[in-house]
């Protein structure tokens, strides 16, 4: 038939693989919502068994030394000097580790996102490394490495937790990092960002600290939390190596002031993180546009 | 590329293909009665009657938002309707669910199954119908080539353009001899040169397999030039259904008249009898709804329905001027301030930029709003 | 990569020589007799396995589950952060809780025996195999909805309507396009999973202490036990066959991935 003549082989381009995300927004709403029985039998059995346990910690963590139950555990915390020192040393890991970590990850990202893409499935590959490398032979390298040094590298790196860790934590820390931030870099045009930003006159420099990182930043910060979380929780390499964190004292301080005080802090903590990845999902929803409170 | 199309500019190749691919089944007429669907508040559709005859393609045309996705989707079985009926054939099929109706649908893009490859993906309703592997393969290669890509059928989707997903999915949806064919904004993701071709081609299957089609779309040229009739929807109801022409030459209402096609909106007073003055000029009026003689209105006027002729006394002047190839579309600006858009063929002595001009109205009748809207 | 790769070489190195430097087998030779490092391997395998498979289809359901609600609702957050914390964080924290649920007087063990059911005397203590799978379950299942949940996302809901159009019922939309179409993803996801329980120390050591036989139990006592002689390059020697172990995982992921290549961009 004529009027469907010629080339109709004239292929369009391709198109992107992404789907606009509103479209996805809407049709996914658009199911009728009912509160389905599977759904529901799911989720209280999801509670049960990821509730249940921090609430018998916490019921554990009322009893006092004496057998009496009371607060008296929470107080202690405040008062032991050794917790407060290996929390703050632990604190200042984190704190370099997450800076070190956004520093490398954020331009990385980008740069693989506008020149490189093909290095993407790589990457993701690499990432998974440090999740399935047992840290327990990580820290068995490291000992070994410690005992070949030379006494001028074991002074300088080896016997301040802070220079000792860092670097490893860094190491551990760049997967869930470079996930997170992927995610977020994913979600923003970043070629017409960049794009405009170069047309008006901007450094590279500043196009990725004005214009890509406010764009960007609920992803960094949930990088940061959870980089703060992994250091905060890795115990494994920090004992081998003998140095005392925050989670090798909470280990330790059962054997001076008895479980109790053990187990509060352990909540606490938990806590804290959540209450840090919780406060960020929100931040995250706010943004404009933004259809998932997906962190990692 | 162009041995891709060979099949379907070849009528007798492609007859065989259809008579092969598509059994002979009795078109069937679509009726929505009433049909209501409320998200909350929001009314999507309030109370839609629209009646597709057999064998007819209609397009739902209409703003974003006014329910076009919602009635085709209460169609397919995908969402269900608060009140009202759906009637295909002499079946009520509202109660059916979606994978009982028999019906082809194409989405705006994405639908293809990523896992298998093009045949498998035009065979899986044979599949679906427990037919024969031998059966289904044979069939989906007739109708990969009724689209003009048998050749692509062992690949997988992503190594396909954007229009050769559309075709595949125009495929996929028609193996299963559907009674109707739904179509949601099949073309929008595409770009212009595919869009057009591909609408060309949707067209021209739909009026050769005779399959009564419903397709929605935002894109007026789209609409107008694809459809035996046009629905304008607006708020979830039915404007207007008519042919494209009448739809473009005598929109019923004033928002059909806005929104179909470029519009001037021209002061105007109704006058005696079935008439309105509008730029000094007598029209016949079309809507004059007991609107008594003197009422401020405001007239409807195409671009090509008034002719700007150079004239040093004239009450305009010319400050924009496009040259479209076969016409001239320029902006007049009125001594009182009005602009009016006026699109006229080309010729030599047409008014050229910031010359005096005097506007003469070249249709005979117009349908009006009222000055307040 | 260097500070990845320098320890690991210096295990590697470690594994293969005397503390003279000359090249040997006989570390590998004495983890493959000693009963003790083969049962840990055993339970070691067995816990990733199991933990593995339970985490991956507990956790795919959960994330379904939580998908199917209003997306940016309480749920998904809670559940997301609630992911974040367990998966990455929680390894110290999390035992201690299984202690005071299950423990010899914890509170899910003194519920049961007001109902007559009494664990420990039925041979179950939480420093087991079966205890320590529970308690690894509890960061497996958010392991996983982490890494399954963008895969169940790109489900785009046209494939289930179009399926519907076709004449596809629910189970067969699941079966024809659905599970083929994570597939890849989720059994790349278990793998990992399997690395992560393999691997993983922190829970064990606070909940046992150490006394129940897994690698990195091994490894440690190895390197810090200061028992016999030549100890550490065994250790070191479990190390390196850890990594083996981990290298296959990584290969069984690289070969999903390439398989599902051939549809996936
Ligand atoms: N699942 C839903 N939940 C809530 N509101 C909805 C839903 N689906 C549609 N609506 C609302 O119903 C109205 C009609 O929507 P519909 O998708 O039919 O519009 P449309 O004409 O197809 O628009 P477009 O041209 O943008 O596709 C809109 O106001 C929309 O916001
Ligand atoms: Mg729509």
């Amino acid at each position: 038939m004529s009027a469907t003549g010629g080339n109709l082989g004239l292929a369009a381009r391709g198109l992107g693989a992404i789907e606009p995300a509103p479209d996805r927004k809407k049709r996914r709403a658009s199911r009728r919502r009912r509160p389905r029985l599977w759904r529901v039998t799911i989720f209280v059995l999801a509670a049960i068994y990821f509730i249940g346990p921090q609430l018998a910690a916490f019921k554990f963590s009322l009893v006092l030394s004496s057998g009496k139950y009371g607060l008296g555990n929470y107080g202690q915390i405040v008062q032991n000097s050794a917790l407060r020192d290996a929390l703050f040393t632990s604190l200042e890991i984190s704190a370099i580790t997450a800076v070190v970590v956004v520093v490398l990850v954020l331009p990385t990202v980008v740069w693989i996102r506008l020149r490189a893409p093909k290095l993407t499935l790589l990457l993701e590959g690499i990432t998974i490394l440090p999740i399935v490398i047992p840290p327990v032979v990580l820290a068995a390298g490291l000992e070994q490495l410690e005992g070949h040094s030379p006494q001028w590298l074991v002074s300088l790196v080896f016997n301040h937790a802070l220079t000792g860790l860092t670097p490893f934590y860094v190491i551990l820390a760049l997967p869930f990092s470079y996930r997170a931030i992927d995610t977020g870099v994913r979600a923003i045009d970043l070629r017409t960002l960049v794009d405009a930003s170069r047309s008006l006159g901007s450094s590279s420099f500043s196009t990725l600290t004005r214009v890509i990182l406010p764009n960007v930043q609920t992803a960094v910060l949930g990088a940061v939390f959870l980089t703060v979380a992994l250091c905060l929780g890795e115990v494994v390499i920090a004992n081998i190596l003998l140095y005392v964190t925050f989670p090798v004292e909470i280990i330790q301080v059962g054997q001076e002031t008895g479980p109790g005080v053990q187990v509060a802090v352990s909540i606490l903590s938990l806590l804290f993180v959540f209450g840090l990845l919780f406060a960020l999902s929100f931040l995250a929803g706010r943004k404009r546009g933004a259809t998932s409170t997906r962190l990692i | 590329m162009s041995t891709e199309s060979t099949p379907l500019a070849d009528p007798s190749a492609q007859d065989v293909g259809i008579a092969a691919a598509v059994a002979a089944r009795a078109s069937v007429g679509v009726n929505f009665k009433g049909v209501q669907r409320h998200f909350g508040d929001v009314a999507a559709l309030a109370g839609l009657d629209l009646e597709i005859h057999p064998g007819e393609l209609i397009a739902l045309l209409g703003p974003s938002g006014c329910g076009k996705t919602t009635a085709l989707r209460i169609l397919g079985g995908f969402d269900h309707p608060d009140a009202g009926q759906v009637i295909v054939g002499d079946r009520d099929l509202t109660k059916v669910p979606a994978n009982k109706r028999d019906m082809g649908m194409v989405f705006q893009a994405y639908s293809l199954f990523p896992n298998m490859n093009v045949r498998d993906n035009v065979a899986f309703g044979l599949r679906m119908r427990k037919q024969d592997k031998t059966v289904r393969g044979k069939r989906a290669d007739e109708l990969l080539a009724l689209v003009g890509l048998s050749q692509t059928a062992d690949r997988y989707p992503f190594q396909l353009s954007g229009g050769q997903q559309q075709r595949v999915a125009i495929a996929r949806a028609l193996a299963i001899e559907p009674t109707v064919l739904l179509l949601d904004e099949p073309l929008s993701a595409l770009d212009a040169q595919v869009r057009h071709q591909l609408r060309a081609e949707i067209r021209s299957l739909q009026l050769r397999l005779g399959i009564t089609t419903l397709f929605v779309t935002h894109d007026q040229s789209e609409a107008l030039s694809i459809a035996d009739r046009v629905g304008v929807m607006h708020a979830g109801r039915l404007e207007q259904l008519d042919t494209p022409e009448n739809i473009y030459r005598h929109p019923a209402t004033a928002f059909v008249a806005e929104f179909v096609g470029a519009m001037n909106r021209l002061p105007g007073r109704v006058g005696d009898g079935d008439e309105v003055q509008v730029l000094g000029q007598r029209l016949k009026l079309r809507n004059r709804n007991e609107r008594p003689a003197g009422t401020a209105v405001i007239a409807m006027l195409r671009p090509e329905a008034i002719a700007a002729v150079p004239d040093s006394a004239g009450s305009g002047e010319v400050v924009e001027r496009t040259f479209l190839g076969a016409s001239v579309r320029m902006s007049v600006k009125l001594d009182d301030g009005q602009l009016v858009l006026v699109e006229e063929p080309s010729h030599a002595d047409a008014a050229s930029i910031g010359q005096r001009v005097g506007l003469r109205i070249l249709a005979e009748s117009t349908t009006v709003a009222d000055a307040g809207e | 990569m260097i500070f990845l790769g320098l320890p690991l070489y210096s295990v590697i190195h470690g594994a293969f020589t005397t503390d003279g430097g000359v090249l040997t087998f006989q570390n590998f030779s004495t983890t493959f007799s000693s009963a003790a490092d083969m049962s840990a391997f055993k339970n070691s395998l067995l816990i990733g396995l199991w933990t593995a498979l339970l985490g991956a289809g507990l956790g795919t359901w959960l994330a379904a589950a939580v998908l199917a609600g209003n997306p940016g609702g309480l749920v998904q957050r809670v559940v997301s952060s609630a992911s974040g914390v367990l998966a990455y964080f929680a390894g110290v924290p999390l035992a201690f809780a299984w202690i005071a649920t299950l423990g010899s007087t914890g509170v899910a063990t003194v519920l049961l025996q007001h109902i007559g059911i009494n664990l420990y005397s039925g041979g179950f203590t939480i420093a087991s195999l079966t205890g320590l799978a529970l308690a690894y379950t509890y960061f497996q299942i958010p392991l996983m909805v982490i890494l399954i949940t963008p895969a169940l996302e790109g489900l785009r809901p046209q494939w289930e309507e179009a399926a519907q159009s076709l004449g596809a019922s629910k189970l067969s939309y699941m079966r024809h396009v659905a599970i083929p179409v994570l597939t890849p993803a989720f059994v790349g996801a278990t793998l990992i999973l399997f690395g992560n329980a393999f691997s993983a120390y922190a829970t064990a050591l606070a909940l046992t202490g150490g006394t129940i036989a897994i690698v990195p139990t091994q490894i440690n006592e190895a390197l810090n036990g200061n028992v016999i002689a030549n100890q550490d390059r065994v250790g070191l020697a479990l190390g390196v066959e850890m990594i083996v172990v981990v290298a296959f995982v990584m290969i069984g992921y690289w070969m999903v991935q390439s398989r599902a290549r051939r549809w996936l961009q």
